[in-house]
């Protein structure tokens, strides 16, 4: 499109991409809490605020559960509203996580990956997000500074039309407070894409109504039907839309990137950054003549069960490494993968290993070492496999 | 009838959020509203902040002369929503917060809250251990947060309570309105003594109608005869098992209390009603 050639190409931390993507996307109420390492995703917009450069409302609430809920408000009162967090805040807003799905508040909120305490951590770990797995919202997954700006921009264009919040998801520090190139798209090419918020069930004076009113059991199933028929209706528009993307800003994103998949015996499964890190290796295997590849998970919720069963059918081996942990079970990306591919006729062994929890390095030759090990592992499949673990 | 005179007061340009209270149940089940006005239920501790994000939108839309109103119980207010509406105060958000406070958790069926007042009998304050404590002050609470204006309001007081309301309507800024709300199965008292019952508080000292401005500025409204505690506690039910000791106790409450309202009243207007100095020594 020709009005790119007006973007201009900055150096951005991650956590000032998504200020700038939330900026793009002309958000109007802004309601957040301090928290390491989110903060500074909050501080700049709060500047922007205060320098008029966006037009928008800022509440400097009390905590994060305070924070979501006024975004709540905001958004069924008409307003494109956004928040940012982390770990503890993200616990914290739990309950009202699941508000505002259930009450379709199209809030998009930024989460940069954090380790849940005790004992205390500030760094990157998705647990955080992942265990809000069950409320409702869409899950995007970031591997770089530039995806998380996009995500932004994408998130409000999809949750807009299906009525379900998103959430975009980066890791701590590696992507937060690290420095990357980063293209910011002319204002206009922006409004082009995404239109204002129109919320046609907000709150109106001219007829008045109640949202969120007690259900009895003769009509709250349906309510929950809706929600999950909006999430897979979230599915395809996200597709259409990540296509569509590609129009306006040269980018086009899917649910998952395949990267060296195609030919690919071993595949390895990431999300987040540390798949930069997996792509580094990758290509060095491949020099070698190793016929490994990856696939990268952008899309959690809805999850996006025929494209992982596309991708991986007909594979010899698959190694999912999380850097999280569902306790008494296994890491949450490798479970969910396994559900996707149950009874598919060309379903691969997948095993799953733990890494990096709190924080701790994924490098080069840990991926080097999963892959060595995926090799030459034999089903049954252990529930996990602990990588880097000192014990 | 406290909703009714609420909105009697500030119009029909207005949008409430409610918390999880008998307000809940009261407005209707879905997808039934008995309201003229725009309604957003939410989640228990989050009236004031709900109220703050309606109120932020609408500014950013330009509908500034849109009222927005909270409505919660004393649970959500005194104790699970004290601190989003401590958030709300200190920010001074443009939002009218109602406590309509019946002293107990109702909805759930009748389980003490901080609201609740020495001596009353509740699911969790059996008569053999009744509330050990005095109720929470939510208006000195609220008055610290300097906010431009905290009213008491009764059902027993219409013209008082729907005049209030409008005044509040004009005031920029946080609004907070304490009413003393009966609730018959509590409290243990015929549904038609609730006015009744409402009234004898005021009568009593026991729930004075005044405000405070600016969180300094304290003004008595109504100025009563002064009655016993004892005429108010020994219509309801809840106080039934109470000492001669016990209600001495609470005369003696109420009596300090009123002294330090009157003292502030008088701090502020510089002098004291004719009427004053009769509820200072009447019983």
């Amino acid at each position: 499109m020709k009005l790119l050639e007006n973007s201009t190409y900055t150096v951005l931390k991650g956590n000032h991409a998504v200020s700038v993507g939330a900026k793009l996307a002309r958000v109007e109420v802004i309601s957040a809490y301090p928290i390491t390492p989110q903060t500074t995703i909050v501080e700049l917009l709060s500047e922007m605020v205060a320098s008029g450069e966006l037009r928008a409302r800022f509440i400097t609430v009390e905590s994060e559960h305070s924070a979501m809920a006024g975004c709540i408000g905001a958004s069924l009162a008409g307003a494109r509203a956004f928040t940012a967090t982390s770990a503890q805040g993200l616990a914290l807003m739990h309950e009202m996580l699941h508000w505002a799905a259930g009450a379709r508040a199209p809030i998009v909120m930024a989460n940069v990956n954090r380790a849940m305490a005790p004992p205390w951590s500030i760094w990157t770990e998705q647990t955080d997000s992942l265990s809000q797995r069950d409320t409702g919202w869409m899950q995007i997954y970031n591997e770089s500074n530039q995806e998380a700006l996009d995500s932004v921009i994408l998130a409000y264009k999809v949750a807009e039309q299906v009525r379900v919040p998103a959430m975009i998801v980066l890791d701590a520090f590696i992507l937060s407070h690290t420095s990357e190139p980063v293209e910011v798209y002319p204002q206009e090419v922006v409004d082009a894409y995404l239109p204002p918020y129109e919320n046609p069930n907000a709150l109106n004076l001219e007829h008045p109504h109640a949202i969120g009113s007690l259900a009895d059991p003769n009509v709250y199933m349906e309510f929950r039907y809706k929600l999950q028929k909006a999430h897979e209706e979230a599915l395809r528009v996200f597709k259409e839309e990540g296509q569509r993307f590609k129009e306006y800003f040269g980018r086009a994103y899917d649910t998952l990137e395949a990267f060296y998949l195609d030919d690919a015996d071993y595949v390895l499964v990431t999300a987040g950054s540390m798949t930069s890190t997996a792509k580094y290796t990758v290509a060095q295997l491949r020099e070698k003549g190793e016929k490994v590849g990856i696939l990268k998970i952008r899309l959690f919720r809805p999850f996006p069960f025929e494209d992982v069963r596309n991708a991986l059918r007909g594979r010899k081996k698959v190694a999912v490494i999380d850097r999280n942990i569902s306790f008494g079970h296994s890491g949450i990306f490798y479970s969910e993968i396994k559900s996707a591919l149950y009874r598919d006729s060309g379903a691969p062994p997948v095993f799953g290993y733990i890494a990096g929890l709190g924080g701790r390095d994924v490098r080069p030759n840990d991926i080097v070492e999963i892959y060595e090990d995926l090799k030459q592992r034999e089903e049954p499949a252990e529930p996990i496999l602990w990588k880097g673990v000192r014990v | 009838m406290a909703m009714r005179l609420a909105l009697k007061g500030l119009g029909n340009r207005v949008m409430a959020t409610i918390p999880a209270c008998c307000w809940t149940i009261i407005d209707g089940a879905w997808p039934n509203h008995a309201l003229k006005i725009p309604l957003m239920h939410t989640a228990f501790e989050t009236a004031a902040i709900a109220a703050s994000g309606i109120r932020a939108a609408l500014d950013v839309k330009g509908e500034e002369d849109v009222t927005v109103m909270a409505w919660a119980g004393d649970g959500g207010t005194f104790d699970i929503g004290l601190q989003a509406l401590s958030g709300a105060a200190e920010r001074n958000e443009n939002i009218i917060y109602v406590t309509y406070d019946n002293e107990a958790y109702m909805n759930t069926g009748i389980q003490r809250s901080s609201a609740t007042p020495y001596g009353a009998w509740t699911t969790t304050t059996p008569v053999k251990h009744p509330e050990s404590r005095p109720k929470k002050n939510i208006m000195e609470i609220m008055a610290a947060h300097r906010i431009p204006y905290a009213a008491t309001a009764t059902i027993a007081f219409p013209d008082d309570f729907v005049r209030k309301f409008r005044k509040a309507k004009d005031i920029v800024g946080m609004r907070f309105f304490h009413i003393l709300s009966p609730c018959p199965p509590g409290w243990k008292i015929p549904s038609d003594m609730s006015v009744k019952v409402a009234r004898m508080a005021v009568e009593t000292k026991v729930f004075p109608l005044y405000e405070i401005e600016d969180g300094e500025r304290v003004t008595i409204n109504y100025w009563p005869e002064g009655r016993p505690v004892r005429d108010y506690l020994m219509m309801q039910g809840r106080f039934k098992h109470l000492t001669d000791e016990q209600i001495e106790h609470i005369q003696q409450f109420v009596d300090h209390q009123w002294k330090r309202l009157v003292h502030l009243h008088e701090l502020t207007h510089g002098s004291l009603p004719e009427e004053a100095q009769a509820t200072l020594t009447s019983r």
